[in-house]
């Protein structure tokens, strides 16, 4: 009993791990590009994935609502949970997972299709509307909250891939919002966009973080310093370090971080 | 040695000035010589065409009475019409619309979007590349085995309908497979993102947004099919027939009827065909008011795929 409660690593003030990735490994047919990574993503907050390019962090990043599922030959072990169940588990509906753990790629990819059913998409297929009037509003406070609605209130039936390329990757962010998912993946949201529609993006993802847990890949050491609480440090498909950004950026225990952060390598 | 050396590190261009160089000019007199080319080749499939439609129109121009289109066939070249034809043709062309495109889209999107990459695949991926290039005779021959004898379907209006289908199938496949392909795989990623089922993602995106070069591979084969004669004699279609095939609706329960998939036909190009083989230059006249008629015929339905691909186009918003 007292060794509990003596206990007290700052560890115990951090949020808890909405989704946890327990010893992962993934295989694309004979070749491994995970191993045993094991990763917490914490609730309500940003995690930054970091690493040179080919070291694994899309890979983790799409086993999180199961996006590898669709490749051919991809195969995963270990587990991830989400509120502690695995989602690899028989009794998981990798749909209604997609549903609680949406996903914005790096292209921004919206339907070609107008504004609003982008946006209306998600909610339509999961019925989370019973009307025209509720769907209306699920599709204007997603704009809203993806910081959308003031340019394009008064064209939502113009299409989606008519706008610029950072309001298209806002409008992938509603579309993933609409269907309110808890948790939200971005793989290098930004990396299609100029600085200044990168700056608005990574300040929404800053209020996001408010209402949803968020994990980003980024090829950016800045913007992982700048939009993340905690940052993970990927190499060769293996996870070499993790911890709270500040610590990762002033301080990291591992000789390859320092060297990565620092520009030596990557 | 150092000669040599001040020579290569020497880089600057020698001043060039704005003029065309010698080999500027050649560069251009082989694009003038391609584009005099293109215009003399382009303009032999135009003029040849231009010359048909001449020839046709100047001999079948006078038949083209309101009595040509509502005519049977007869003896007498004058009261002669395409009324059984016509009929025929459209009948013909709608049962194989009716099999082919079901059948082929979804053996398309079922080809390139569910059934895994395996030995079997690609045999049936070989196959039907190669029936697109079977000859149409011996698509007539299969039907005559299967469909006419083995199934008892007769000398008829679905015999006729399943044999075309057959036929354009393969061009159906390919052309679904080819649009179905080029729609690009983030959209499908997008759609999956928000938690759509696979067969989701496949009916609400995948086949809208290839719909329109489905619809031009549809169309394409359909012109095909209306203008196909030989598996159509093939498997016994009449000549000579002086009765439509039986109304499909009828006055007493249950209203509508399918008799007429049974009855026998006729169409445009045996109609035409039959025509010409005959001595009496007043038949030849039929013929070619025939032939304008099967050209306007394929003419509309190409143009209903236009309109019908910007339509879907002017929706589908890269
Ligand atoms: N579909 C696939 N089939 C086979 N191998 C793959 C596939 N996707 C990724 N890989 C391999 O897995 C490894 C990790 O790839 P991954 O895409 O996760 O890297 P990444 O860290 O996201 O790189 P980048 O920063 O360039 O996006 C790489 O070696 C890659 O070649
Ligand atoms: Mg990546």
């Amino acid at each position: 009993m007292p060794t509990v409660l003596n206990i007290v690593s700052p560890m115990d003030a951090l949020p808890p791990p909405k989704m946890e990735g327990v010893d992962v490994k993934v295989f694309y047919g004979a070749k491994q590009a995970l191993f045993d990574v094991s990763l917490p993503v914490r609730n309500r907050s940003v995690t930054a994935m970091i690493g040179p390019s080919g070291c694994g962090k899309s890979t983790f990043l799409r086993c999180l609502n199961r996006m590898n599922d669709v490749i051919l030959g991809a195969r995963v072990e270990g587990a991830i949970t989400l509120d502690g169940q695995n989602v690899y588990d028989k009794t998981v509906d990798v749909v209604q997972l997609r549903a609680r753990v949406g996903m914005v790629f790096q292209k921004p990819n919206p339907f070609p299709k107008s504004i609003y059913d982008n946006v209306a998409y998600g909610p339509r297929i999961h019925g989370l509307s019973a009307n025209k009037a509720e769907l209306d509003g699920i599709v204007e406070t997603s704009l809203k909250k993806a910081g959308l609605w003031k340019e394009v209130a008064d064209r939502l039936d113009q299409p989606g891939t008519g706008l610029s390329g950072g309001q298209q990757q806002r409008l992938c962010i509603a579309r993933a919002i609409a269907v309110s998912p808890e948790v939200i993946l971005m793989d290098e949201p930004c990396s299609a966009l100029d600085p200044i529609a990168t700056a608005i993006i990574e300040e929404l993802i800053d209020e996001l973080r408010q209402n949803f847990t968020i994990a980003i890949v980024t090829h950016s050491m800045q913007q992982a310093a700048r939009v993340s609480q905690y940052t993970a440090f990927f190499h060769l498909g293996y996870l070499v370090e993790y911890g709270e950004t500040r610590q990762i950026f002033t301080n990291p225990k591992e000789a390859r971080t320092q060297a990565y952060i620092t520009g030596r390598f990557g | 040695m150092a000669a040599t050396d001040t020579v290569s590190t020497d880089r600057t261009p020698p001043s060039r000035g704005f003029g065309a160089t010698e080999r500027i000019q050649r560069a251009r007199r082989a694009e003038a010589a391609f584009v005099g080319l293109g215009i003399v080749v382009t303009s032999v499939g135009a003029v040849t065409l231009m010359a048909l439609l001449g020839g046709l129109l100047s001999d079948g121009w006078a038949r083209l009475t309101p009595e040509f289109f509502g005519n049977f066939p007869s003896r007498r070249a004058t009261q002669a019409g395409i009324l059984a034809a016509w009929v025929g043709s459209l009948l013909v062309v709608l049962v194989c619309a009716f099999v082919a495109v079901p059948v082929g889209v979804a053996a398309g999107v079922y080809l390139e979007e569910y059934a895994r990459r395996n030995w079997i695949t690609d045999v049936i991926e070989i196959n039907v590349n190669n029936l697109a290039g079977v000859p149409s005779i011996v698509y007539g021959l299969l039907a005559l085995g299967v469909l006419v004898y083995g199934l008892g379907l007769g000398q008829s209006v679905a015999t006729a309908g399943l044999t075309l289908a057959l036929l354009i199938l393969p061009i159906v496949i390919v052309a679904t497979r080819e649009s179905v392909r080029a729609v690009p795989y983030s959209i499908r990623e997008a759609a999956y993102g928000v938690g759509a089922t696979k067969w989701q993602v496949t009916s609400h995106h995948v086949l809208p947004y290839a719909s329109p070069g489905i619809s031009t591979g549809v169309i394409i084969g359909l012109s095909r099919a209306l203008g196909e004669t030989a598996p159509l004699v093939m498997i016994g279609a009449l000549s000579f027939i002086a009765f439509l095939p039986t109304p499909p609706v009828r006055d007493s329960f249950p209203y509508i009827s399918f008799q007429w998939l049974l009855d026998p036909f006729t169409v445009m190009p045996i109609q035409m065909f039959n025509w010409v083989s005959r001595p009496d230059p007043a038949f030849q006249a039929n013929a070619a008011a025939a032939g304008l008629v099967l050209l306007v015929m394929t003419l509309a339905m190409n143009g209903f795929a236009i309109w019908f691909r910007i339509r879907m186009r002017s929706k589908i918003k890269w």
